[in-house]
């Protein structure tokens, strides 16, 4: 029998908000904190400085290969998180549903979201549900707040960043921003996969390396070229980037050949982009390529002495290009 | 894809290409001329000026459909999107350039503007506003005509209507070389227009004024080949059609997208930003699909009295291929793609926001 979907009621406080929490929220995303069902969750402390994230998703469509809007609401706050190298400790999930929307689909996003949290050690301790009417919502928007312990090492920030640092990325680049270009267009994404997925294990690495990473960011909205763009404006430096060193799987340079998109440009989900003292810059690559999710890590250029634009890109054919990062984003609502 | 792609950008044949047109030197500077938006962007993104010799220069024409709409034909999708009942429907590019006002300030004040990826979609649009007259203004070359053409062949709902600034290609080559003044030596046409129209009428062309002329694909080693064949032409004292992009470009083009624009449409003459009125250069529809023709439904027409810049731009003389962007006193400052002045470097495929974009470092 087909379940009744989603209605007004369900975000009213009342007992159908009561019915959701027990049937929907708690058997997936179970845990002593949330379970106690307060108003506030309340954690134990933890040791040396607090970090707080907090990120809205409302990616459309909101389910894509490699992955859906919950997996997404958690390693999107986690990774934050990590770099600005804190260990998660506890997330906080807000869902602004739409009226009609199904179970299934909401329950799948939850699911998604349990496995993802527990893949990344950490519980969602608090939460919160509205519904809006049919219409005025694009079926469910989730925001996440994320409670993070910063760990001995963690990064500075682009001040520290100095001209001949270099610059790596953990793996390939565009692969979530590509498939949801793939969706958008009715384009069948074939064997691309959105490279949605949790960051920590890759800040960890390098820090328990013992290397000092001046500047650790994961490259989502606006993809790398935004990355790079914002920390060489933040350093008063620039960022040279050797076109043929640019790690971009053949489907995502193929897609964005046929709609006109860079693939520097295109957000990914799962990456990050450190900027290394250069005598630290193999042994960082080391260390992320004994991860799973490190295999494909590579350097892709150096800092420099300002230039006219924040990045300077070294075409196959030896000219050098100056690059701005665009006003807006290529495609929006896509995380 | 990706296979022959990298083919055709490969680092090592594309350098090796571009050092033997150093055996090509006809002893005299070279100017030629490509008409494609599309062709500056590859041009700009992969560098391949800076490996050109020195005595060979390649500018860029009237070749973006954004650039050459007059601001007079976009005054008159303001005026048409300010009637009550009508949603504009465009592509995003041409929202943003200014005339009296642009389509974004008319949109800003209350007009229903919308942004669109083709025809299709302005189409379906009309179809899910049933009580609005929804106008499509179409602008492009034979490549967007005949999709426009394939749209008003198949019957779309009676709310749909077109406001055409439709261009043809070889009307405005002839122009360019009717001009007074240097012409190019040579024409690198634009591939994707060819697909549609083959490579006929480019040969009537060659009846008139001889000039060496290649069929250019889009990437760096199609770009190159193309430059190849018409050095080659220079100094042999040849003027043909030579099709370097064969793997698309067929003699006779794309048979059914050209009988789809000759039944839609009718050459008619029309003016373009920055060189005037070009004789049978633009594209009316027939009295056939009248009644889908917004300006003759509207009763409305361009007003020839609205300025196609501000005074200063040089965009006029970009699209001639007359100055470079770089020459604009605005090019930079003020004047960047978040910010434009003129046309060329509001879209996509304008010669200014190409050379910005990849500008050398």
């Amino acid at each position: 029998m087909e379940r009744e979907p989603i209605a007004l009621g369900h975000g009213g406080g009342g007992r159908m908000t009561s019915d959701l929490i027990r049937e929907v929220f708690l058997p997936a995303l179970a845990n002593p904190r949330l379970e106690a069902l307060g108003d506030a969750a309340r954690l134990d402390p933890v040791p040396g400085r607090l970090a707080m994230t907090t990120d809205a998703f409302v990616v459309s469509p909101q389910d894509f290969p490699g992955g859906d809007i919950g997996a997404l609401a958690i390693f999107g706050t986690v990774n934050d998180l990590a770099v600005s190298g804190a260990r998660p400790v506890a997330i906080s999930a807000a869902f602004i549903l739409e009226e009609g929307l199904a179970r299934d689909d909401l329950e799948r996003w939850v699911a998604s979201m349990a496995l993802a949290a527990r893949r990344c050690s950490v519980e969602v301790v608090t939460g919160d549900t509205k519904v809006v009417p049919r219409g005025q919502g694009d079926r469910a928007y989730v925001v996440t707040t994320g409670l993070g312990a910063v760990q001995a090492g963690a990064p500075p920030g682009p001040e520290a960043i100095r001209e001949g640092d270099e610059v790596l990325v953990s793996g390939p680049v565009g692969d979530h921003g590509a498939v949801i270009a793939a969706l958008r267009n009715a384009l069948d994404p074939g064997t691309l996969r959105s490279d949605c997925g949790p960051v920590w294990d890759l800040v960890e690495a390098l820090l328990a390396a013992g290397a000092t990473p001046r500047f650790l960011r994961d490259p989502t909205r606006g993809g790398l070229g935004t990355v790079l763009g914002e920390m060489a404006e933040a350093s008063g430096l620039s960022v040279e980037v050797r076109d043929d060193a640019l790690p971009v799987r053949p489907e995502v340079a193929g897609l964005c050949d046929l709609l006109g998109l860079d693939p520097i440009f295109l957000a990914c989900e799962g990456r990050v982009v450190a900027v290394m003292p250069s005598e630290q810059a193999e042994e960082a690559l080391r260390a992320w390529r004994r991860l799973p999710s490190g295999q494909e890590a590579t350097r892709i250029g150096r800092v420099v002495q300002r230039a006219p634009a924040p990045i300077v890109r070294v075409t196959p054919y030896g000219g050098r290009r100056l690059c701005d990062v665009p006003a807006a984003e290529p495609l929006p609502r896509i995380c | 894809m990706k296979e022959w792609t990298s083919g055709l950008r490969d680092p090592g044949r594309v350098r090796g290409l571009a050092a033997e047109m150093a055996a090509l030197d006809p002893g005299r500077p070279i100017r030629l001329m490509h008409v494609c938006g599309t062709h500056e962007h590859a041009l700009c993104a992969a560098g391949i000026r800076d490996l050109l010799p020195e005595w060979l220069t390649l500018v860029a024409g009237p070749g973006c459909p954004v650039c050459v709409c007059p601001a007079s034909e976009i005054d008159l999708a303001v005026r048409i999107a300010a009637l009550p009942g009508v949603t504009l429907a465009t592509f995003g590019d041409l929202v943003r350039v200014p005339a009296r006002i642009s389509l974004a300030q008319a949109r800003t004040r209350g007009a229903d503007v919308r942004v669109v990826y083709g025809v299709a979609d302005a189409v379906a649009l009309a179809r899910s506003l049933p009580d609005r007259t929804v106008v499509f203004f179409a602008v492009g070359f034979e490549t967007t005509a005949c999709t426009t053409a394939a749209a008003l062949r198949a019957s779309p709902p009676d709310n749909f209507q077109v406001l055409s600034s439709h261009r043809l290609v070889p009307p405005a080559l002839q122009a360019l070389l009717d001009l007074p003044g240097e012409t190019p030596d040579g024409f690198l046409l634009p591939g994707h227009v060819l697909t549609v129209t083959g490579t006929k009428a480019y040969e009537d062309l060659l009846s008139r004024r001889p000039i060496p002329m290649a069929v250019a694909g889009f990437e760096p080693l199609d770009i190159l080949q193309a430059i190849r064949a018409i050095l080659e032409q220079v100094r042999r004292g040849r003027a043909e059609v030579v099709n370097a992009y064969p793997r698309a470009v067929r003699e006779q083009g794309n048979r059914a997208a050209r009988e789809a624009i000759a039944e839609v449409f009718e050459a008619a003459d029309a003016p373009w930003r920055g060189i005037g009125t070009i004789p049978g250069s633009g594209l009316r529809l027939r009295p056939a699909f009248r009644h889908r023709d917004a300006g003759e439904v509207f009763g409305l027409a361009p007003d020839p009295a609205v300025q196609d810049a501000p005074t200063g731009c040089r965009c006029g003389e970009v699209l001639l291929g007359r100055q470079e962007p770089e020459e604009c006193p605005f090019f930079g400052n003020p004047c960047v793609p978040d910010d434009p002045m003129g046309p060329c470097m509001v879209a996509q495929e304008g010669t200014c926001a190409a050379r910005y974009r990849h500008r050398r470092a």
